[in-house]
């Protein structure tokens, strides 16, 4: 089994952190993962993406042009890659800063408004947080614990607060009624 | 689980590099390759080393020429054009028989070019790194993990033979992340380095590190000299990664990242039904010709697929010799092939056999 994913949004937003923790998480469970960031020309215009692909098998191309799940964190990401979603593959978009709809019948769309969460509970910076949580949830491809475990590995210890939002933030991702 | 640690391709090649020994850095900052120096930056002068930020390229390899004759190990990294500014003092490096480590992250070009991943440097690092008679040798990392456990490799390389080895990756292999293992490296049995020109209080008679003879025939002399090493390189350590060949019909040849794309283009091809496989060389110089011309005797047809307009593809018609067709499929200029096009370009030649 090899999913491969796409996060793409805004600099600032933490899609590098979302991709490497994706990675990360992979890494730990036993499986093979690659993690390819931007760093060309449209890093430096302030939009970012980056390509994560976690498999059970050897890992052939790192660089994926049409994702298993993509992760929509503002419009010209949506634009430029939701057509690109694989047949059967899922989209995840944070529907406060993307203010369009999947008009595709062969992928799953899950709209979810991440930056206004955020915001709402006090964790402005965290809406990426938010969103692997749903992913975490809907993809089902780890176990919740596990991922929070690795997401909070890399804070030190005295670092409490950020502890905390970054608990909060997974806890409201994950605990989201969504379909 | 595990040694494993994710990190960047570039950090992996400094890491790998500290753990050989190697206490000397000098480079110059370049995309896609800075974090190299970064990470020595931060890292070698915990372990008693020095890294240096030159005034410029051909300042930072000369800085290796000498660190390098006084027996130390020692390297620089850059990508493509700082290379090419680099080549004079390659040469210098070769013609005094230096063991050194240089890494090219090869990024877009001719000229500033772009910072995107690309193998344009085939050629330069496999023909024309420096002038005179002269080889590195050179080293194609296919992973993060290789980018590590090579960049250890090429240092026993380079003080087996006493000649500059070179690390060929590019920008996405140093920029991408992979978990590595760093507990696995082979160490090999190295000779005494008898020839440094290192301090010895008088004990010895002084060593003398050169690449000046103005006579001809001491010139030509101890160019054969070195070449005997060369051949010695060439029957010793020609290293490839076979993929899927027992069978193939189709064999694509690939290096560096290419060679993974090809990889997943020929479980797509195999899926339709035509018998792809894929030889990777591992290292470019020696190349692997004798494997290739053994499987040009049962294979139909081979491709060459490259981050270029095609230079490794010289290297597999060479070796196949004229007994099957070699073509050629390339995106450049800082475009890496998508396996559908790969694989679009073997489904073209399947059909045409």
């Amino acid at each position: 089994m090899t999913t491969r994913y796409i996060f793409a949004g805004s600099g600032g937003q933490g899609i590098q952190f979302s991709g490497k923790q994706m990675a990360k998480t992979g890494m730990h469970v036993g499986k093979n993962v690659t993690f390819l960031p931007s760093y060309g020309p449209e890093m430096r215009g302030g939009t970012s993406n980056c390509t994560v692909v976690i498999s059970d098998e050897e890992i052939g191309s790192p660089s994926v042009s049409s994702p298993d799940v993509l992760v929509a964190m503002n419009l010209p990401s949506f634009d430029k890659f939701e057509p690109k979603i694989a047949q059967g593959g899922i989209l995840f978009c944070d529907s406060t800063l993307v203010d369009k709809k999947s008009e595709r019948d062969d992928i799953k769309a899950y709209y979810v408004p991440a930056t206004g969460l955020a915001n709402e509970n006090g964790l402005l910076g965290f809406a990426n947080v938010i969103l692997l949580g749903v992913i975490v949830k809907v993809t089902g491809i780890f176990d919740c614990a596990d991922f929070e475990d690795y997401l909070l590995s890399n804070i030190p210890a005295t670092k409490t607060a950020l502890i905390e939002k970054n608990k909060k933030a997974l806890e409201i991702g994950y605990g989201l009624e969504i379909e | 689980m595990s040694n494993k640690v994710l990190m960047k391709g570039n950090e992996a090649i400094a890491e790998a590099a500290i753990s050989a020994g190697c206490l000397y850095f000098f480079g110059y900052p370049i995309t896609p390759q800075t974090e190299v120096a970064e990470y020595m930056a931060r890292r070698l002068p915990k372990v008693g080393g020095l890294c240096l930020q030159a005034e410029s390229e051909v300042a930072a390899i000369n800085m290796l020429m000498g660190a390098s004759a006084a027996g130390t190990r020692a390297m620089t990294s850059s990508s493509s054009p700082g290379i090419s500014l680099k080549s004079e003092g390659i040469s210098y490096i070769a013609g005094c028989d230096l063991p050194c480590l240089v890494v090219n992250v090869q990024r877009g070009g001719p000229g500033l070019g772009g910072i995107q991943p690309s193998q344009q440097d085939y050629y330069q690092a496999t023909r024309g790194v420096g002038h005179g008679d002269l080889r590195l040798i050179v080293l194609a990392p296919s992973s993060v993990q290789e980018m590590a456990s090579l960049t250890a490799e090429a240092f026993d390389l380079a003080d087996t033979y006493r000649m500059p080895a070179m690390l060929l990756a590019d920008g996405a292999l140093g920029q991408m992340m992979e978990p590595v293992d760093f507990s696995v490296f082979p160490k090999r049995e190295l000779p005494e380095k008898t020839w440094a020109t290192n301090g010895h209080g008088g004990a010895r008679k002084k060593n003398i590190v050169n690449s000046l003879f103005i006579d001809p025939n001491e010139l030509e002399n101890s160019i054969r000299a070195r070449y005997e090493r060369y051949a010695k390189v060439e029957e010793n350590e020609v290293r490839y990664e076979e993929y899927m060949t027992e069978d193939a019909e189709i064999i694509l040849v690939a290096f560096g990242i290419t060679a993974r794309i090809a990889k997943s283009a020929i479980t797509e091809a195999r899926a339709k039904g035509v018998k792809a496989g894929l030889l990777r060389p591992i290292t470019l110089w020696p190349f692997p010709k004798k494997r290739l011309g053994e499987l040009a005797d049962r294979a139909k047809a081979f491709l060459s697929v490259e981050m270029s307009m095609g230079q490794m593809v010289d290297d597999v018609r060479l070796a196949v010799n004229g007994k099957k067709p070699v073509s050629f499929f390339g995106r450049t200029g800082g475009i890496i092939p998508s396996v559908e096009e790969v694989a679009a370009e073997i489904m073209k030649l399947a059909e045409s056999l």
